[in-house]
């Protein structure tokens, strides 16, 4: 199986990686970066729990073949508190938005992509922005607080 | 008085720091060098014989080290899966238990069933060779629906099991039951459906074995709620390797909800083939294969005929209940249909006759097991709907008629098995009542009916068993296992203080709140303890996490655990200090002798139990001690739920406009992780009620086998939940804990359902089953008109 | 999923060279890539369109608005010259899928695949737009042929779709709750010289044109007027709705989306 090099910025970092053809984003970031944040919840692009940004936007990484991002930002959620906690992971902390803690990761870079593009979001603005993620334990309000409450506290 | 990282305090999570920055770890998130992948071959038919198995194709592809199918496994003494919990029919006669082998061998019997593995060098690869395997089958008649399954002439499934039915059992006294429902003023009959669902962790289920050929030692990294349970059933009856020589480490687990109790055949194969193959060996399910693999929950049908006498009091409650096991029986099956339902169908109240017979039955579909709630949510459906039927009937306040009969003394022998220790439920129903402003209902739903709006409210009073279980009184009952919990604590010489518990923690949170219970009773900071579970090689033993058993069963026995550690540390404190041993006191990092200025700092008593340079006579080194505790009887939290939904009659489109949820869950230990459990279960609730459904067609093939078609509740599904807690404390535990993980999920359906039955019953509608999708409630509401 | 190759091009030619070659072209590849992970599909290699600049974008060409085949929902949701020239476009773009799924899925990919319940084919259709391919102009009604069916030749590529601004428009989508497709998706779009209407997530054909409803509405352009449910014949049936119900949400949507037009 030939594989391909593919270049790209993972959390402000440089990154070239060799892939197979068809690889996708998720599993390039997991096995060839050992970025293990990001998780594998469907592979089918329908729980969320991938969700990276790319150039600042929410992406699907299994649905993403890794060849697609050459020259591009990903970030993830293990690059997010780079500097001390994210607002946002703070957020989540103070109101229990984890349980289990498998969608965290995807839900806090949905929540990011919002609050990046709309800094002041209404509860229903949050609600659809996270209408992609789905979270089995917390039943979201949690996560919905903690997305309004990280707002308020970055406007603050 | 509460510490502020002590009993009753909202502690952020220990956890969370790991969760929120990305840093969880979930068995694929770990890895080896020389890792292989495990890729199944599974069965597309429903039932079928396995006529024969070409591997040579598979075998030559690239990458591929090993193809083992069913045959080889057994010739190489795996054992069958089993069935944990012995369940006899009416008659007398054991359960009728076909075999299950992690591979099949000559019959499939559900789509999903497996038939052969690929071990290849990358999961590409072993996809590749798994569909290069030619199965040649022949193909059987199939039967989905448990009521066809029973009936003459329908396909047999196993032969073990005549007539597909696995035991027909009873509880109660069915000719009292009958004369009270003879002689009573009213009878309100019911039928229904509690619809089958797909569990659904986030976390799809997955599997790393390593093979130490130095040692003869296997190491198991796998997404369980029960490590050691499954290091023993790996032993014991699967002939994995003796329990010394195979660790079972359950790290981050991404939700169970039942799901992530039981043994699968993937777990065995990947420990067979990792010492076969000589080479590690991982699986992680995909979503599809976790929609035909994972246990499935409910799926029950039930008859029952709730009498009344002419004072609208209770008499008596008969109930006919066919449940469907699906294909084979899983680790827990038999006992969630029989002892986890039909001993709750007293609910809240008194009812002097109760019967209850119910029919276990194969299917050619997914094994159905416990999933959150396990038994109990069928029976809260089932009383809670006929209880809203009545009040209808019988033209009565829901919520007087239920108070009407409450029981009220306590403790309470049921006519099934159950003896209620405390509650008060007239204290949740006026505190849901109040909270959902039930008066202002009225209003409400006339200003919905100005919009074309159909507005209805409904209760549901439950009850469940929790802190499972007494070992002895399970063992009675047919259990293959004790259900107590074991703990050891380990002061250190330093100070620190690491617990070990056997339950885990799977989003519950224990981390916090387990250290809670330590960081009251030493007045030590929370970053002074730690939580340690979920690796065999660790904790000395354990039965795990499932049945709201951890607050109850699991903290009791790290309790009695600190009972003995505080004895010896005041031991060593009055021994030091020159003092009595009942002067001591423990506080503030602190062991002091009351009112004097004598104290040793906490780690003092530590370092002077290790050294031992001046111990009492006789006294053991060391601050250690560990404790088993079995509890003596069930918790039983209870509460009101109260729902009020607004549904359009145009389309059918159910509404959940307000939630209210009074809880009685004994002590609380961290009253924002119990909230959190209260939403998480009620999101499922609302989701079994409204939304999922795992759906198969005659054929047998499931129709629901993805989130494109399995409906998971998301974020606008959800309305806010209002939720408050009002305890009476358990007397059978230390900390009067009764547990607060099913909850939500156990009392939420029947309150939807009921509300939506309100408000569609000016328009002709008397009975849906879940899940109310708009299609469904349209389609009442077009037959009613 | 089966290797592949993967080339993104920047020009239109490269794209048409590359699949006259046997590539496949790719859009966002919401669809697509999860139909090669599960091996249903296997081409040789994909020609991802969305590094193409002549393909993306939103403009008005005469007195029609033109979006390019590779421009994402997302983008069409939030442009100033959709929300001002059709609002209704907009809105049926930021209803697609969710946040992730508007960020990759293009306009071009949509209609090229033609799902049944699909939401921008009965935008196309109810609004007489004109797909333009790199071979030719396809009018929506020639366009859609059926389920997962369209004019589109072995190879042909969708460059852009161009819309005539309606006096009014409106998209009523009664969403399938697990997939956030439409159950049954109504838009109605009134010009000056009649009413259309156009229905996706009902017919077992795919997005079409309900005539019936058409002639009423012409007439009259009000919920009153939307006529009886049509028949429920060909329509899909599945877990989650009857073919009856489908032909009766027809109706209620058809309703509503002339009473949020206005």
């Amino acid at each position: 199986m030939s594989k391909k090099p593919v270049q790209f910025r993972l959390n402000g970092a440089e990154r070239a990686v060799f892939v197979e053809g068809g690889q996708n984003l998720l599993d390039t970031i997991r096995r060839g970066l050992g970025d293990t944040s990001p998780k594998w919840g469907c592979g089918q692009g329908t729980c969320g729990a991938c969700t990276v940004l790319i150039d600042g936007q929410p992406h699907l990484a299994c649905l993403t073949l890794a060849e697609a991002v050459e020259g591009r930002e990903i970030s993830t959620n293990a690059g997010l508190g780079a500097n001390g906690l994210h607002p946002l992971q703070q957020a989540f902390m103070d109101h229990f938005a984890a349980q289990c803690g498998f969608c965290t990761s995807g839900m806090l870079m949905a929540a990011k992509a919002l609050l990046d593009r709309n800094p002041n979001p209404t509860r229903d603005e949050v609600i659809e922005a996270i209408s992609g993620n789905i979270c089995r334990c917390t039943g979201y309000e949690p996560i919905i607080d903690a997305i309004l409450d990280a707002a308020k506290r970055r406007a603050a | 008085m509460p510490k502020d990282t002590g009993i009753g305090a909202a502690v952020p999570r220990t956890e969370d720091r790991r969760f929120t920055t990305g840093k969880g770890r979930y068995t694929d998130d770990f890895t080896v060098v020389g890792l292989h992948h495990a890729v199944f071959v599974r069965s597309p038919h429903a039932h079928a014989r396995v006529t024969g198995i070409d591997k040579s194709a598979a075998e030559a592809a690239p990458g591929v080290v090993a193809v083992y199918d069913g045959k080889q496994l057994v010739g190489d003494g795996v054992g069958n899966l089993i069935c944990g919990w012995a369940v006899s029919s009416k008659d007398g006669t054991p359960m009728k238990m076909g075999a299950w082998s992690a591979l099949a061998t000559d019959t499939v019997r559900y789509v999903g069933d497996a038939v052969a593995v690929v071990i290849a060098e990358t999961k590409a690869q072993a996809r590749d060779a798994a569909e290069m395997v030619e199965v040649e089958y022949e193909e059987l008649p199939v039967v989905v629906d448990a009521t066809d399954a029973l009936k003459p002439g329908a396909p047999q499934i196993h032969p073990e099991a005549e007539g597909n039915l696995i035991y027909d059992w009873e509880i109660g006294d069915a000719a009292a039951t009958d004369g009270a429902i003879a002689n009573a003023a009213k009878v309100v009959e019911i039928e229904l459906v509690n619809n089958r669902l797909a569990p659904n962790a986030m976390e799809p289920r997955a599997a790393m074995a390593v093979y130490d050929a130095g040692t003869d030692h296997l190491t198991l990294h796998t997404t369980s709620q029960n490590p050691h349970v499954a290091r023993l059933v790996l032993s014991a009856f699967y002939q994995i390797a003796p329990e010394h020589k195979l660790r079972v480490i359950a790290p981050d687990v991404g939700g169970g909800f039942g799901s992530k109790i039981y043994i699968y055949p993937e777990e065995i194969v990947c420990l067979w083939a990792a010492r076969k193959a000589g080479v590690p060996v991982k699986w992680t399910a995909d979503r599809t294969e976790a929609f035909i693999t994972d246990a499935h929950g409910r799926d029950h049908v039930s008859k029952a005929q709730l009498a009344f006498d002419s004072n609208n009091r209770i008499t008596g409650l008969k109930v006919n209940t066919v449940a469907n096991l699906g294909a084979y029986m899983s680790l827990f099956s038999s006992c969630v249909p029989t002892y986890l339902y039909a001993t709750l169908l007293s609910g809240q109240y008194v009812i002097p006759n109760i019967y209850c017979d119910v029919k276990a039955v194969y299917t050619n579909t997914v094994p159905v097991d416990a999933y959150r709630g396990a038994g109990r949510p069928e029976a809260c459906y089932l009383i809670e709907r006929l209880m809203e039927k009545a009040a209808k009937e019988l033209g009565v306040d829901p919520g007087e008629l239920r108070r009407q009969n409450f029981i009220t003394q306590f403790p309470y022998q049921t006519p099934v098995i159950m003896t209620y220790d405390i509650g008060d439920f007239s204290q949740t129903l006026d505190a849901a009542r109040a909270a959902a402003d039930v008066a202002g209902f009225a209003q409400r739903k006339a200003a919905s009916e100005a919009k074309g709006r159909k507005r209805g409210l409904g209760y549901s009073c439950y009850i469940e068993a929790c802190g499972i279980a007494p070992s002895a009184a399970v063992g009675s009952l047919g259990a293959g296992v004790g259900l107590w919990e074991s703990a050891e604590v380990r002061v250190n010489p330093v100070g620190s203080i690491e617990v070990l518990t056997g339950s885990h923690s799977h989003g519950q949170g224990h981390e916090t709140t387990f250290a809670q219970v330590v960081s009251d009773r030493f007045d030590l900071p929370m970053d002074n303890i730690k939580i340690v579970h979920g690796d065999t090689d660790s904790v000395q033993f354990g039965m795990g996490t499932y049945g709201s058993r951890s607050g109850a069963v699991g903290m009791s026995a790290i309790v009695k655990a600190l009972d003995k550690v505080e004895a010896k540390v005041k031991k060593i404190a009055a021994h030091v200090l020159e003092a009595s041993e009942a002067d001591i006191v423990i506080e503030g990092g602190a062991v002091k002798v009351q009112g004097t200025d004598k104290q040793m700092a906490w780690h003092e008593v530590g370092l002077a139990a290790y050294t031992a340079h001046n111990l009492p006579e006789g006294m053991e080194p060391g601050l250690k001690e560990g404790a088993f505790y079995d509890p003596t009887n069930f918790t039983f939290p209870a509460g009101c739920y109260i729902c009020e939904v607004e549904v359009d009659p145009d389309t059918g489109v159910v509404t959940v406009e307000n939630f209210t949820a009074a809880d009685d869950f004994g002590q609380v230990i961290n009253p924002l992780i119990v909230e959190g459990q209260v939403h998480g279960g009620i999101a499922q609730g609302i989701g079994q009620a409204m939304l999922e459904h795992a759906v198969y067609d005659e054929s047998g093939q499931p129709l629901s086998g993805s989130y494109m078609d399995y409906t998971m509740p998301r974020a606008d599904d959800l309305p806010s939940f209002k939720v408050s807690t009002h305890e009476t404390f358990c007397p059978g535990n230390p900390l009067g804990i009764k547990g607060c993980g099913e909850a939500g999920a156990i009392g939420s359906p029947p309150a939807l359902v009921n509300a939506v039955l309100d408000a569609l019953s000016g328009m002709g509608v008397k009975h849906l089953d879940m899940p109310l999708t708009p299609r469904r409630v349209w389609e009442a509401i077009n037959a009613a008109n | 999923m089966y290797s592949f190759d993967y080339v993104k091009p920047s020009s239109l030619q490269d794209a048409l060279d590359a699949i006259s070659g046997g590539g496949q072209p790719l859009g966002g590849g919401q669809t697509l890539i999860p139909t090669l992970k599960q091996r249903l599909a296997m081409p040789e290699a994909l020609v991802d369109l969305t590094g193409i600049a002549e393909l993306k974008g939103v403009s008005m060409s005469g007195d029609k608005l033109s979006v390019g085949g590779a421009t994402r929902h997302a983008d069409v949701a939030a442009s100033a010259e959709v929300k001002a020239k059709i609002p209704a476009l907009a809105a049926l773009a930021g209803q697609i899928g969710d946040p992730q799924v508007r960020n990759r899925g293009t306009i071009g990919g949509s209609i090229a695949n033609n799902d049944p319940a699909a939401c921008y084919p009965s935008a196309v259709l109810a609004l007489g737009a004109t797909v333009r391919t790199d071979k030719r102009e396809i009018a929506a009604d020639d366009y859609f042929q059926g389920l997962f069916t369209t004019a589109l030749e072995e190879g042909e590529v969708v460059v852009g779709v161009d819309f005539p601004v309606p006096e009014k428009a409106a998209y009523q989508k009664f969403v399938q709750p697990a997939s956030r497709f439409a159950l049954t998706g109504v838009f109605v779009a009134k010009f000056a010289g009649g009413v259309r209407v156009a229905v996706t997530g009902a017919s077992q054909d795919g997005v079409f044109r309900w005539s019936e409803a058409e002639a009423a509405l012409s007439s009259n352009f009000s919920a009153d007027a939307v006529p009886a449910a049509p028949v429920a014949d060909g329509m899909i049936g599945d877990i989650h709705g009857t073919p009856e119900y489908r032909a009766h949400l027809v109706q209620v949507m058809t309703k509503r989306a002339v009473a949020a037009a206005g």
